[in-house]
């Protein structure tokens, strides 16, 4: 076999299997969403954009992605840097730490609405100390703010570890003598961790970065569990047009929008933590 | 102004005693040199000075101060690491004043320390690279170039030479050496290299399995091992060793020869003489040549005498062939003798 062709000949059946599975349901979706009855038409973005809901959805997607996003990125480098550091037991607090990857995000939505419902843990624990008198509903459209939180506490919870695991595998790869000569040069732990580690785990945390970004944008259940439609998000809205309110042409045209974010903040993330030519170990 | 006083010093990783009771002082200035075979412990020890080991037993003392709690950055210390640790995310210019950026120095005074170490170090030309892109080499040179921007009172250098080609590494070797000197800075510089250590140091400590055998000037050390693993490590090739059996009144035969030993002893006594002390004489021992090396300046006779291989150096005029036989003889106050109990020298 000729060596040349050999790499693209091992990569053909996966190539083959993403065509059909991905790439052309993706093609369909497109198509519907740029037609209509009478043919190409650019109606659906139009309807859906200029739908009440949409502005809000919108707003509050981004909202949702940028105060969790931030939060989970720092958590997830100050887990990954204890983790790493530990001697023994680190096998099992790893292990401790991602058990919410292995928890669907619906019944992690489920899991917080048990603690923050009416009849729910925090208000029996708050009525047990005496702090209230009777329960309250926190998850209420008199108080957004709590409803938000509330989200925002499921979705750290909730996704946080995929970033860490991925951060620890990137902490792992980097050689401890570059630590060593940063100690002996005086850099304090503070600056090791600013010089030596973040510039050298910019391959990893653009991979954790890129698909914690990607999930944020695509959050739904947790949403739906906690907040209904109190908070409407982008992925609630193609849930909504396609089987509420049975508007396929709609649906895919958010679920486009919702690509093109995607698309673009990757772009973004890939550029601004892109390795500097010759800078790599 | 930096001695180092070694004390007592002990390194064991778990089960395994990589460092036995190390002692020795470096003076102020001096250029020592740790030589000895691979995993002896050179590194270990370096490491243990600059704080990035803890002794297990032993203390360290800097400049009058016992400095083991003290962290790396507080010791005055620079080091060059085996493995060059020169950062990839950096450039060139970068890693060399990384240390003075952690000192915030100024801007221009890093500017002109990282140039003048790289003009040292021959290397201004790749200041504006990401190590990544440099060879072993060059690399290598950055490390050095990072250690010298310290300024620093003491300087440890584990193999800082090794990746350079021969011609490199004798013209940097020479600068090196220079750079010291001027700045009155106390060096540690751990080597495998016998010519470098020779050429570089005030005093060589000769290591082997974790102790030091030897800690002398380079000439004391060729000429008078202190112990037998000495001599059958220092030189290229190192000693000859004969056996030797008293004959009372300080004589020895080596070889059905007799020669005037160490009047002290009267047991079995190993002879040492080294390859390039060996003349052609009628009356010497009678050697089978079994190779025959030409080096140019020199002729290398592997040969065997009493039962063993021996080295001889001879004029490189001489026509020796393979299975000839000569007659070597010992230059007399060459000669060493090595007790094979203590492995200790005898005089
Ligand atoms: N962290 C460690 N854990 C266990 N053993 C170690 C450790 N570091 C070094 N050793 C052992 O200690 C011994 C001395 O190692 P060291 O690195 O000091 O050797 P060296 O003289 O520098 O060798 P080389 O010339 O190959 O660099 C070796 O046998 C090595 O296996
Ligand atoms: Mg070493």
């Amino acid at each position: 076999m000729n060596p040349r062709l050999l790499p693209y000949v091992l990569i053909l059946p996966v190539t083959l299997f993403l065509c059909l599975f991905f790439l052309y349901p993706f093609v369909l979706v497109a198509q519907q969403a740029f037609s209509n009855s009478s043919g190409f038409t650019m109606s659906n973005f139009r309807d859906v954009t200029e739908h009440w809901k949409f502005p809000i959805s919108l707003k509050n997607t981004f909202l949702l992605a940028l105060a969790v996003v931030p939060i989970q990125l720092a958590l997830s480098l100050l887990m990954a840097t204890m983790v790493t550091k530990m001697k023994k037991g680190r096998d099992l607090i790893l292990y401790v730490w991602t058990i919410p990857l292995g928890i669907s995000d619906l019944a992690a939505g489920i899991i917080w609405l048990a603690i923050f419902e009416q009849s729910g843990f925090l208000n029996s624990m708050m009525g047990g100390l005496g702090l209230i008198d009777s329960p309250t509903n926190f998850l209420s459209y008199t108080s957004p703010v709590m409803v938000f939180v509330a989200i925002m506490l499921a979705e750290i919870w909730r996704a946080t570890a995929i970033m860490l695991v991925i951060l620890v595998a990137g902490i792992g790869l980097i050689p401890k003598e570059y630590y060593e000569a940063g100690e002996v040069f005086g850099a304090t732990p503070w600056q090791r961790f600013l010089k030596i580690t973040l510039p050298m785990l910019r391959p990893s945390l653009q991979t954790a970065l890129v698909l914690r970004v990607i999930l944020a944008f695509e959050v739904f259940a947790v949403v739906q569990a906690l907040g209904g439609t109190l908070f409407p998000v982008l992925m609630g809205e193609t849930y909504a047009y396609q089987f509420e309110l049975l508007n396929s042409g709609a649906a895919a045209a958010i679920a486009l929008i919702i690509l093109a974010i995607s698309i673009t903040f990757t772009l973004i993330i890939m550029r601004a933590l892109r390795v500097p030519k010759g800078a790599t170990i | 102004m930096a001695v180092i006083e070694i004390k007592n010093v002990a390194k064991r990783f778990g089960e395994y005693q990589a460092l036995h009771d190390i002692n020795l002082t470096i003076a102020d200035q001096e250029f020592m040199v740790l030589l000895g075979a691979s995993g002896c412990g050179k590194s270990t020890l370096l490491r243990i000075i600059c704080g990035l080991e803890t002794a297990s037993e032993g203390e360290i003392w800097i400049d009058g101060k016992r400095v083991d709690h003290l962290a790396p950055k507080d010791r005055g210390i620079s080091m060059v690491f085996q493995n060059y640790a020169v950062f990839p995310h950096l450039t060139v210019f970068e890693n060399i004043g990384f240390g003075l950026r952690m000192q915030k120095l100024p801007n221009d005074e890093v500017k002109r320390r990282v140039e003048r170490t790289a003009g040292l170090m021959h290397i201004e030309q790749l200041l504006s690279r990401y190590s990544g892109e440099l060879s072993g080499g060059q690399r290598q040179r950055v490390a050095v170039a990072r250690a010298l921007a310290m300024e620093p009172d003491v300087i440890l250098m584990d193999e800082p030479l090794s990746n350079l080609d021969a011609l490199l590494r004798m013209e940097m070797r020479a600068e090196l050496k220079g750079v010291l000197a001027e700045s009155n800075t106390t060096a540690i510089y751990v080597t495998h290299d016998q010519v470098e250590a020779m050429s570089m140091a005030d005093r060589i400590s000769v290591m082997h399995e974790g102790k030091i055998v030897q800690a002398a000037s380079p000439i004391e050390v060729y000429r008078n091992p202190a112990a037998k693993f000495v001599a059958g490590f220092i030189g290229n090739p190192p000693m000859n060793f004969l056996e030797a059996s008293p004959q009372g009144g300080g004589k020895f035969s080596v070889a059905g020869h007799s020669f005037d030993g160490p009047s002290a002893a009267n047991s079995n006594l190993q002879f040492a003489i080294r390859p390039e002390d060996m003349t052609l004489a009628e009356n010497g021992f009678p050697a089978v040549a079994k190779v025959v090396e030409p080096l140019g300046a020199h002729l290398l006779v592997t040969c065997e005498l009493d039962g063993k291989l021996f080295r001889a150096i001879l004029d490189s005029e001489m026509q020796v062939k393979p299975g000839e036989t000569l007659k070597l003889s010992p230059v007399q106050d060459r000669i060493r003798w090595f007790d094979p109990e203590t492995t200790l020298a005898v005089a």
